[in-house]
């Protein structure tokens, strides 16, 4: 068996490894290896051929390929290694990375510190449980984009979509482009999953009507899908008994939800929080095992590959300073508590010393859309500061910077809560 | 005609504000609650005539894909977004493509070309079915 030493093993070749990789060389450190399972770097943007990416971080909109793309050649500038078609199958608390490949065989790599940026996968099916017959023209919207934009398969011509996230949307028009007929896009929620933008520019545009409050109560075809029916459902999300409609369909598109994809972390036993799905991390993304870092959509799923990219250049600097022996704890440790109408925080806990930062931007979701509201820190029921927001929307993450200052003066082992909070509340 | 409001959602960028329209025909009235001045072109613009960026593929031969993702250049008018799609349907390219490469220029007298947004070389495909046939 091969063995080798890398100073950074970045697990996965997408948005969130690229810049991790970029930023760990930036900061100082040496040998910085990609492992990625695919045929080329990218991950899921290089099937993202629809524009609206890169209006943060590159203040100008680029398809997905062309956002890849810029890192891409950043990471072939920096001469970073990088193992295509290569599978990780373990991580050690030790960090050594077990990994194969049909050219090296199986290798064992010990690394200095490790970047999880395996990304996230698509729910299923059989995770929603929907009832009825098992035949052929059932997919998740991802796997279809995949079909249809790279691989050159269209899935079909009658098609309905169940769920209203970005995917969903961005596929409802796709199949709508390449000819087929999009009967419906049909979401469990009282409200869209996706971004606005793309219920405007998906749905709207091509009049394709979004089903609010329906699910998919039965799936008809033996060997392949001739139909779907669907009902209302109630305020507990149940099925709603008499409001069955039939659509004749060939295709039915999942876009139900994406899982972080924690394999490896739970292997290796890295503390993942129950909400996100992704690990616990501090606010340079270190998990809850020394040395060991997360960023990007296996730490928790995001609306827009700008913030993968700055949360991964975060991930990525904070893992060189670990290998070189320049990570230090800070004197105070804070947790971070999420309070009314919040679903998550990340980061999770602040520990790390910088003196150069200002802020530490807090990442945050919302439980369900609200309008004129006030986010609302405080530390151990004392409030810090708020910000103002005319609405929030649970598919569309919110940013906020915690100042440095503020930071500073709280005692060891303060909790920050955090609340979303309407204007009558107060 | 009577003037009309309109609760529009800016499409610029995923900040999504909704931008509140009062028109009469294709006269803009008014405009509010756009976060900046993008917003108030795109709500304009969006009464008179929509206009988008239009992101498909084209066919490739030869190529480690069968299939290239394109764009437009600049955003055309959404109502002849399908006529572009029947025009791109039409054309295949050969591989090597570079990202950026004019794969068709003015496309309908839009002004707007059809460029490749990724680097596809040639080569033996690396789709699923290829590789499982080896």
């Amino acid at each position: 068996m091969i063995k080798l030493y890398r100073d950074i093993v970045v697990i996965g070749g997408g948005p969130a490894g690229l810049a991790a990789a970029c930023s760990a060389k930036e900061e100082g450190a040496d040998k910085v290896l990609i492992l990625e399972r695919d045929f080329e770097l990218g991950g899921i943007l290089t099937q993202c051929i629809h524009n609206g990416f890169g209006l943060h971080y590159f203040k100008e909109e680029l398809t997905g390929p062309e956002y890849a793309h810029r890192f891409i050649k950043e990471v072939e500038k920096q001469d970073i290694e990088i193992k295509l078609n290569t599978m990780v199958l373990e991580v050690t608390l030790d960090r050594k990375v077990y990994v194969v490949n049909s050219e090296d065989g199986l290798m064992e790599i010990q690394a200095g510190a490790i970047i999880l940026a395996m990304g996230c996968r698509e729910r299923t099916r059989g995770a929603i449980g929907i009832p009825g017959t098992r035949p052929a023209g059932v997919f998740t919207a991802g796997t279809a984009q995949r079909f249809v934009n790279m691989e050159g398969y269209v899935p079909g011509k009658e098609v309905v979509i169940l769920g209203s996230g970005d995917i969903g949307l961005i596929m409802a028009r796709r199949m709508r482009l390449e000819g087929a007929d999009v009967k419906a896009v049909v979401e469990l929620l009282p409200y869209t999953g996706g971004l606005s933008r793309n219920v405007v520019q998906c749905l709207e545009d091509y009049d394709i009507p979004l089903l609010l409050k329906h699910t998919v109560t039965e799936i008809h075809g033996k060997e392949k899908l001739e139909g779907i029916t669907i009902s209302e459902v109630d305020d507990k999300f149940r099925p709603i008994q008499g409001t069955e409609k039939r659509i004749d369909c060939d295709t039915l598109l999942l876009s139900v939800g994406l899982i972080p994809e924690n394999e490896l972390s739970k292997k290796v036993g890295v503390e993942l929080d129950s909400v996100t799905a992704g690990p616990v991390v501090n606010e340079g993304r270190e998990t809850s095992v020394n040395g060991i870092f997360a960023c990007g959509n296996v730490l928790h799923v995001h609306d827009l590959v700008d913030f993968v990219t700055k949360e991964s250049q975060m991930a990525g600097q904070w893992a060189a300073k670990y290998v070189n022996g320049k990570m230090e704890k800070r004197s105070n440790k804070l947790t971070i508590q999420v309070g009314k109408n919040v679903r998550y925080v990340i980061p999770q806990r602040i520990e790390l010393n910088d003196q150069e930062r200002k802020r530490i931007p807090l990442y945050m979701r919302v439980t369900k859309p609200l309008r004129a509201v006030d986010i609302v820190i405080s530390a151990n029921d004392n409030k810090l500061l708020s910000f103002s927001k005319p609405y929030v929307k649970p598919g569309e993450m919110i940013d906020l910077p915690l100042p440095e200052k503020i930071i500073e003066k709280l005692d060891d082992n303060s909790v920050i809560q955090v609340a979303i909070l309407e204007k009558e509340e107060e | 005609m009577s003037p009309e409001k309109k609760i529009l959602t800016c499409v610029t960028c995923p900040k999504g504000c909704e931008v509140n329209v009062e028109f009469e025909g294709e006269e803009i009235l008014s405009i509010s609650g756009n976060a900046c001045p993008q917003g108030e072109e795109y709500a304009k613009e969006e009464i008179v005539s929509p206009m988008r960026i239009l992101p498909t593929t084209v066919v490739v031969k030869g190529g480690i894909l069968p299939l290239v993702p394109v764009k437009t250049s600049k955003p055309i008018p959404r109502n002849l977004i399908l006529d572009c799609m029947k025009e791109i349907g039409k054309i295949q390219v050969n591989a090597p493509i570079k990202l950026g490469d004019i794969i068709l220029s003015d496309i309908l007298g839009t002004g707007a070309d059809i460029i490749a947004t990724r680097d596809l070389p040639a080569g033996e495909s690396v789709t699923y079915k290829k590789r499982k046939s080896h």
